[in-house]
C-alpha cells in the first residue's frame, strides 16, 4: 500500500465515519432522553435513500402508504383519549396532522411532476415522506411503554427493526439503487482526487453537527430535551412531557437517518436492508462513548470508518467481522473505566 | 369449583402425547416438532438469561453455530491437527468439544459486558452474532457459504439415529432434560440468587450473592443450551451452512421466549411452537397475498413481539396457563433436617463496630463531620436525627456501601472500607433497607432464605440434579424457624409483595437475621409501623439483643428509640449533637430544638 | 370546631380541593381517602412523622402517582392528574429532592421553569426571570453556575425559583427546610411568607413543624397514611396531640416537652 492508496482509503473511511457520526449522535440522543436503544436507526437510512430513488424514478414511494396507515392509527388513538378527556378541541389538531399531512402529501406526489424537479426539491419530498415517521413510531410504539425497562425497549426497537426490514423489502423489493451524486465536481487536494460527493458528505455533516448543537445549547426546545435527558422527573415538573420530548427527539432521530441516506445513496448502492448494517457501525461508534458522550461517540465513528476503509483494502471479505469485532476491545475499555452493579430502574 | 389436575397427571399426559406422535403423525409433522424441540432448547436459554435474569442476547444463534461447526468439523474432518485428533468422527465427542468451546467463548463475553450496565451485553451480542455469521461464510475450513456437508448420523449404542422419527426422541430427551434441571435449578439456592437479578441486585449482594456471578452462570447456561440444539441440528439436517445461525434468527430465537413467556420454562416451548408454526403457515401465505416472494413473516413478528410487549409483557404462557386448572402444589419444610451451624457470638459487651472520626464530603457538601460511634455486643444503638441530618450517609459508611473521605469504620477489628457488601455480610453484619427491598413475587420463605445464602455452597450443577435436597432443606428451614421468630409464620408461602408495609420491614429483619449476623443494622425500621406492630419490633428486638446481637438502629422516631434502646447518638447536619443515655439524650435542649425546629 | 373550621375556609375562594385521595403501591396503601383544601392565597400545610405519606400525598395531587380520588383545582375536577396538565394550568410542584438539572446553568434550570408557559404563548419569561432574581439575589450571582454545583441552601433557592417562573397559582412545597442549616431554613420561611403576600396560594408539606405552623394559616396532621387532624395553624401549635403525633413522643414526653 502506497501513500496514494493510503489517502484514498482515508477519504473514504473519513466519508462514512462522517455518517457514522450523525448516525452515533442520534443514537446517543435518543437513548439519553427516552433510554430506547434506537436499532431502527439504520432503517431510516435506507428508507431516505429508496423513497428518493422512487420518487427520482417517477413512483410514488411506497412509504407514504405507511405514513398514512400509521397516521389513521395515530388518529384513531388519539381522538379517543382526546374523546374521553373530554377535550374534542384537540381533534382538529390531531385529524390535520395525522391524517390530513400524509393526504396533502399524496396528492403532491400524484399531481405534480416531481420526477422533473430539481434534486433538492425531491429530497425534501423524500424527508417530508419519511421523517414524519420518526414521532409517529414514538407514538405508536414506544408512548405506550415509555416507563418499561430499558431491556423491554429495546427488545421493541429489535421488534420495530424486523418489521421494518419486512416493509422495506415489501415496499422496495430485493434490488439495490443508487441515486446520482449531488455533483459531478472533483476537486484535487495536493495528490488525491476528492469527489464532489465526499465533499458533500462531510460538510453537510459539520454543519448537521453545528446546527444540532446551536439547538441544544440556544433554543428552549433544544434545552428542554436536555433538561429531560439529565432529570426526567423534574422535566415533568416543568411541563416538559416524555410523550413530547419523546416524539422531539425521534424527529431528529428519523431526519437525521433519512438524510444520512440521501447523503450516502450515490456514493454506496442501498438494499432495503443495508441500513441496519450502517446502523450498527453507528452503534458501535455511540458504544465508544458509552452511549453517553457526544464527542466521544463522534470520534468513534471516524475509527469505525477508517477501520472499515483499511480492512476493505487488507482483507476485504473479513472487512465487517473486523469492524464488528472492534466492539470487543471498546467494551473491555468501557468495562474496566466504569465497574458498577446496577440495579434495574 | 372447577376440577383440578395435578400437575403431575398433566406432564404425564404431555409425555405420553409426545412419545407415541412420531408413531401416528406424518413425517411433515414429525419434522416440525423436531424444529420446534430444538428451537425450544435455545428459547429456554432465554427464558433462563431474559425473563429470570432480566438480561438478554440476540446472539444465541451465533450459539447453535458454534454447536453445529464444531460437530460438522470434527465429524467430516479427513485431517484433524494432532491435539484434536482424539475428538475426530464422534458426534458425542464433538458435542463434549463444542459445549466446552461455546462455554469458553460465551465466558470471554460475559467477563467482557456483564460488568456493564445491562444493555451492553445484548449490543454486544449483536455485533458478535454478526461478526461470527460473516466468519462462518468467509473461511474456507468451515466451507464458506455453502457450508460443509456429509455430517454423519449420531448413534446411540450402536443404532444410528438417521430418521427424523428417531432423532426427534433424542431432541426431546434433551429438551425435557434441559427444562427440568432448569426449573429445578430456579428452586434452589442459586436459582434464588439468580431470581433477584432482576429488581433485587443491591439487595442480594448485600446477602452475599455474587450477583456478576449469578449473571454469567446465566449467560453461560443459554450458551450451552444453544451449543447443544446446534449440535442436534447438525445431525438431524446431515449438513450445515452459515443461514441458520445469522442474527435475523437469534432475533427470532428472542422472539419465541419473550411471546412464549420469558419468566417461564414452559414458555420456550409454547414460544417455540407458535412462532415455528407461524413461520411455516405465513411464509405460505404471504407471498401469495403480496404477490412476490420474501421474508414477509418478519413484519407480522415484529408487530406481534411489539403488541405482545405493550399488553402481555408475560408471554403467552400465563394466558394459557389460566385455561388448565392445575393445582398448586405446595412447598414441604422438612421439619426434621438439621440445624445449619452458628458462628459463634462475640462476648456481650465486646465493642463490635467501631466508626472512628468519619467524615464524608460530596462536592462542597459535608453529609458526615467528624462522626464516631461504636456499637457492643448485646446492645441496641440508636442514631437519631431529622430527616436530612445524615443518618442514611452514615449508614451508608457502616455499611461498607460508600467510603468515608476521612475517618475509618471497623467491625470486628477490620476495616469496612474496600470490602464489597458480600464480604461484609460474610463477616456478620447484616442489614435491612429504608426502602423495603423484597422480591415481590417469591414467597416470604423464599425471600428469607436468599438471607442464608451464605450458608449454603451448593452449586449449579448439585441444583440442577437435585443433589443439594439436604442442604436445601436446611436452608428452608431455616428460613421458616427466622419467619416464626418473627411472627409471619402463617405467610410463610404468601408472596412477599401481597404482604402490608410493616409485615415487609419484619420479613426484611428476618431475613437479615437467616444470615446468622452479629451484628443487625436496622434502617428506619419503625417507618410506617402501626402501635401495635411496632410494640411487636419492639420486643422483637430486645429478643435478640437478649441472645447476644448488636443492633444499630437509625431512626426518625423517637418514641419507639426511648423504650427499647440502651444508648443513643444524635445527629444533625452531618454532625453527633448528642450522645448518651436516651433519658439524658431527650432532656438535652439541642435534641429538641432539631426535632421541633427553631423559629424565632 | 370543625364547623369553625369549614365556616374559615368558605369565606375564601378555593384553589384546591382535594376529596378521597387515595394511593396505594401494590396492596400497600400509602395514603387513604385524604380530603384537603387550599384557599386562595393562604398556606397550608401538612406535617407528621416520617413515612406518614406526605410526600405520596403531593405526588398523586401533581399527576406524578396515580391515584384514586378527586382533585379540584382551580374550579375543575381532575379525576386522574397529569403533571403537564397540572403545570399547564398553574400548579407547581417543589419536589423534596429538588431535580434540578444539575449539568445545566443556573439561568437556564429558570429558564425551563417557564417552558410550559412559553408554549401556551406567553413570552415574558425575562420578566419573571428579574423578579426571581429580586427574590434571591443570590442566584443571580450564581446564574452562569451549574445548578449540580451549588450548596444545599442555593438549591433549594433555585428549586423554588425555577417553580415561581412558571407564575403558579398553586406552590407546592416539599419539605423546603430539609438538611438546611437553620439561617438558611429562616431564609426559606421568610420567602414563603413573602409570596403569600404576593398572592400565591401555598401547600407546604413540612418536618420543621415549628416553622411550618408558624407561617401557615391553616394545618393537617397526617398519620400512616391518614389525616389524623386539622385545624388553623395558630390552633394546633399549641395542641399537644400534635407534638405527640408529630414527634411521636409518648405521654411522658409530652409532659416534659410542655413546660
Amino acid at each position: 500500500m502506497d501513500f496514494q492508496i493510503a489517502l484514498l482509503l482515508g477519504q473514504d473511511g473519513i466519508t462514512n465515519g462522517a455518517i457514522y457520526a450523525l448516525l452515533a449522535l442520534a443514537l446517543v440522543l435518543v437513548f439519553a432522553v427516552t433510554r430506547v436503544i434506537f436499532i431502527p436507526q439504520g432503517e431510516f437510512v435506507s428508507y431516505g435513500a429508496l423513497t428518493l430513488v422512487m420518487i427520482q424514478a417517477g413512483a410514488i414511494p411506497a412509504t407514504v402508504w405507511l405514513l398514512l396507515g400509521a397516521g389513521l392509527l395515530a388518529a384513531a388513538l388519539d381522538v379517543r383519549l382526546a374523546l374521553r378527556a373530554g377535550q374534542p378541541g384537540r381533534l382538529v389538531r390531531l385529524v390535520g396532522w395525522y391524517v390530513a399531512y400524509p393526504l396533502v402529501l399524496v396528492a403532491l406526489l400524484y399531481t405534480l411532476p416531481v420526477k422533473d424537479f430539481p434534486m433538492i426539491a425531491q429530497i425534501l419530498f423524500a424527508l417530508a415522506v419519511v421523517v414524519p415517521m420518526g414521532p409517529l413510531m414514538y407514538r405508536l410504539i414506544y408512548q405506550p411503554i415509555a416507563a418499561a425497562p430499558v431491556l423491554v425497549l429495546l427488545i421493541v426497537s429489535v421488534a420495530v427493526h424486523v418489521a421494518m426490514v419486512g416493509l422495506g423489502l415489501l415496499f422496495f423489493g430485493a434490488e439495490g439503487s443508487r441515486t446520482p451524486p449531488f455533483s459531478d465536481a472533483r476537486f484535487e487536494m495536493g495528490p488525491v482526487m476528492v469527489s464532489g460527493q465526499t465533499i458533500w458528505v462531510v460538510v453537510s455533516s459539520l454543519v448537521l453537527i453545528v446546527a444540532l448543537y446551536q439547538f441544544f445549547e440556544r433554543t428552549l426546545y433544544g434545552k428542554a430535551l436536555r433538561a429531560t435527558a439529565i432529570n426526567r422527573v423534574g422535566a415533568r415538573l416543568m411541563g416538559i412531557s416524555p410523550a413530547l420530548a419523546g416524539r422531539l427527539t425521534f424527529f431528529l432521530a428519523a431526519l437525521i437517518g433519512a438524510l444520512s441516506g440521501v447523503l450516502i445513496a450515490p456514493i454506496t448502492t442501498i438494499y432495503y436492508d443495508t441500513g441496519f448494517l450502517i446502523g450498527l457501525k453507528g452503534f458501535v461508534a455511540a458504544i465508544v462513548g458509552g452511549l453517553g458522550s457526544y464527542p466521544l461517540a463522534a470520534a468513534g465513528a471516524l475509527l469505525v470508518g477508517l477501520l472499515e476503509a483499511f480492512s476493505s483494502f487488507w482483507a476485504s471479505a473479513h472487512k465487517e467481522v473486523i469492524v464488528f469485532t472492534l466492539i470487543i476491545p471498546v467494551l473491555l475499555w468501557r468495562s474496566l473505566r466504569g465497574r458498577h452493579v446496577e440495579e434495574e430502574e | 369449583m372447577k376440577p383440578m389436575f395435578s400437575p403431575r397427571l398433566i406432564l404425564g399426559v404431555f409425555l405420553a402425547v409426545l412419545a407415541v406422535a412420531p408413531l401416528v403423525l406424518s413425517s411433515f409433522y414429525v419434522t416440525l416438532l423436531n424444529y420446534i424441540g430444538l428451537y425450544a432448547l435455545v428459547a429456554l436459554g432465554l427464558v433462563l438469561l431474559t425473563g429470570v435474569g432480566g438480561l438478554t442476547s440476540f446472539g444465541q444463534a451465533a450459539f447453535v453455530g458454534l454447536g453445529a461447526y464444531t460437530t460438522a468439523v470434527l465429524t467430516t474432518a479427513t485431517e484433524l491437527p494432532g491435539w484434536l485428533a482424539w475428538a475426530g468422527g464422534s458426534p458425542w465427542l464433538a458435542l463434549v468439544v463444542g459445549l466446552v468451546f461455546t462455554a469458553v467463548v460465551a465466558l470471554v463475553l460475559g467477563s467482557l459486558t456483564l460488568r456493564l450496565s445491562g444493555h451492553y451485553l445484548p449490543l454486544g451480542t449483536i455485533a458478535w452474532g454478526i461478526s461470527l455469521y460473516f466468519l462462518f461464510g468467509t473461511l474456507d475450513t468451515l466451507g464458506g457459504h455453502t457450508g460443509l456437508t456429509g455430517v454423519p448420523p449420531i448413534t446411540v449404542f450402536g443404532f444410528e439415529l438417521d430418521r427424523g422419527e428417531e432423532l426427534f426422541y433424542l431432541i426431546w430427551l434433551f429438551l425435557l432434560a434441559a427444562m427440568l434441571t432448569t426449573q429445578n435449578l430456579l428452586d434452589s439456592r442459586e436459582g434464588r440468587a439468580i431470581r433477584a437479578l432482576k429488581g433485587g441486585m443491591v439487595m442480594a449482594e448485600a446477602m452475599g450473592v455474587n450477583t456478576a456471578r449469578s449473571r454469567m452462570i446465566i449467560f453461560v447456561i443459554a450458551a450451552l443450551h444453544a451449543c447443544a440444539s446446534g449440535w442436534l441440528y447438525a445431525h438431524l439436517q446431515r449438513f450445515v451452512n452459515p443461514t441458520p445461525f445469522g442474527l435475523h434468527i437469534g432475533i427470532e430465537y428472542l422472539f419465541m421466549a419473550v411471546v412464549g413467556g420469558a419468566g417461564q420454562v414452559w414458555g420456550a416451548l409454547v414460544g417455540a411452537g407458535v412462532i415455528t408454526i407461524a413461520k411455516q403457515w405465513l411464509q405460505d401465505v404471504l407471498p401469495r397475498i403480496f404477490g412476490q416472494s420474501g421474508n414477509f413473516e418478519v413484519i407480522f413478528f415484529g408487530l406481534m413481539m411489539v403488541i405482545v410487549l405493550q399488553r402481555a409483557r408475560d408471554g403467552l404462557w400465563p394466558l394459557l396457563a389460566r385455561l388448565v386448572p392445575v393445582r398448586a402444589t405446595r412447598r414441604e419444610l422438612d421439619a426434621a433436617a438439621e440445624a445449619l451451624p452458628r458462628k459463634p457470638l462475640p462476648a456481650k459487651g465486646e465493642v463490635i463496630l467501631e466508626a472512628k472520626e468519619v467524615t464524608r464530603r460530596f462536592g462542597g457538601l459535608v453529609a458526615n463531620n467528624n462522626m464516631s460511634l461504636s456499637v457492643r455486643a448485646g446492645e441496641i444503638l440508636a442514631l437519631i436525627g431529622p430527616n436530612g441530618a445524615g443518618k442514611s450517609t452514615m449508614f451508608n459508611q457502616i455499611s461498607g456501601v460508600d467510603t468515608p473521605t476521612s475517618g475509618e469504620v471497623l467491625f470486628l477489628g477490620r476495616a469496612v472500607a474496600g470490602r464489597d457488601s458480600r464480604e461484609i455480610a460474610r463477616m456478620g453484619m447484616s442489614r435491612t433497607f429504608q426502602h423495603v427491598k423484597l422480591l415481590p413475587t417469591m414467597t416470604v420463605l423464599e425471600n428469607v432464605a436468599i438471607g442464608a445464602h451464605l450458608r449454603g455452597d451448593k452449586g449449579v450443577l448439585s441444583s440442577a440434579w437435585r443433589l443439594d435436597r439436604n442442604e436445601e432443606a436446611r436452608l428452608l428451614n431455616e428460613a421458616a424457624r427466622q419467619i416464626e421468630r418473627v411472627g409471619l409464620a402463617e405467610h410463610m408461602f404468601d408472596a412477599a409483595g401481597s404482604l402490608a408495609l410493616g409485615q415487609q420491614r419484619i420479613l426484611e429483619i428476618a431475613r437479615a437475621l437467616a444470615a446468622d449476623p452479629c451484628l443487625l443494622l436496622l434502617d428506619e425500621p419503625a417507618a410506617g409501623l402501626r402501635f401495635k406492630e411496632k410494640q411487636a419490633l419492639a420486643e422483637l428486638l430486645k429478643k435478640l439483643r437478649g441472645e447476644g446481637i448488636g443492633i444499630l438502629l437509625v431512626e426518625h422516631d423517637m418514641d419507639f428509640v426511648m423504650g427499647l434502646v440502651d444508648r443513643v447518638v444524635v445527629m444533625e447536619f452531618g454532625e453527633k449533637i448528642a450522645e448518651g443515655l436516651p433519658e439524658d439524650v431527650q432532656r438535652n435542649p439541642a435534641v429538641l430544638e432539631a426535632y421541633l425546629g427553631g423559629v424565632e | 370546631m370543625n364547623a369553625n373550621i369549614h365556616g374559615s375556609n368558605l369565606i375564601l375562594k378555593t384553589v384546591l380541593e382535594v376529596r378521597d385521595l387515595t394511593v396505594s403501591y401494590g396492596k400497600v396503601e400509602a395514603l387513604s381517602n385524604a380530603n384537603i383544601k387550599v384557599g386562595e392565597g393562604q398556606i397550608v400545610t401538612v406535617i407528621g412523622p416520617n413515612g406518614a405519606g406526605k410526600t405520596t400525598m403531593l405526588s398523586a395531587i401533581m399527576g406524578l402517582l396515580e391515584s384514586r380520588g378527586k382533585v379540584d383545582f382551580d374550579g375543575t375536577i381532575e379525576g386522574v392528574p397529569v403533571v403537564e396538565r397540572m403545570v399547564a394550568r398553574g400548579m407547581n410542584l417543589v419536589p423534596e429532592k429538588r431535580e434540578l438539572f444539575g449539568e445545566m446553568t443556573v439561568e437556564d434550570n429558570l429558564v425551563l421553569g417557564a417552558f410550559q408557559r412559553h408554549r401556551s404563548g406567553h413570552r415574558d419569561h425575562a420578566q419573571t426571570m428579574e423578579e426571581v432574581y429580586q427574590l434571591f439575589p443570590r442566584l443571580r450571582e450564581r446564574r452562569s453556575q451549574l445548578a449540580g454545583t451549588l450548596s444545599g441552601g442555593e438549591r433549594q433557592m433555585l428549586a423554588v425559583g425555577r417553580a415561581l417562573m412558571a407564575k403558579p397559582k398553586l406552590l407546592m412545597l416539599d419539605e423546603p427546610s430539609l438538611g438546611l442549616a437553620p439561617l438558611i431554613v429562616r431564609e426559606i420561611f421568610r420567602i414563603i411568607g413573602e409570596l403569600r403576600r404576593r398572592g400565591v396560594s401555598i401547600l407546604l408539606v413540612e418536618q420543621n413543624a415549628r416553622a411550618a405552623l408558624q407561617v401557615a394559616d391553616y394545618a393537617y396532621v397526617l398519620e400512616t397514611g391518614e389525616i389524623a387532624m386539622e385545624g388553623p395553624a395558630r390552633q394546633l401549635a399549641d395542641d399537644p396531640r400534635v407534638i405527640e403525633a408529630y414527634l411521636g413522643l409518648g405521654g411522658k414526653h409530652q409532659e416534659m416537652l410542655s413546660t
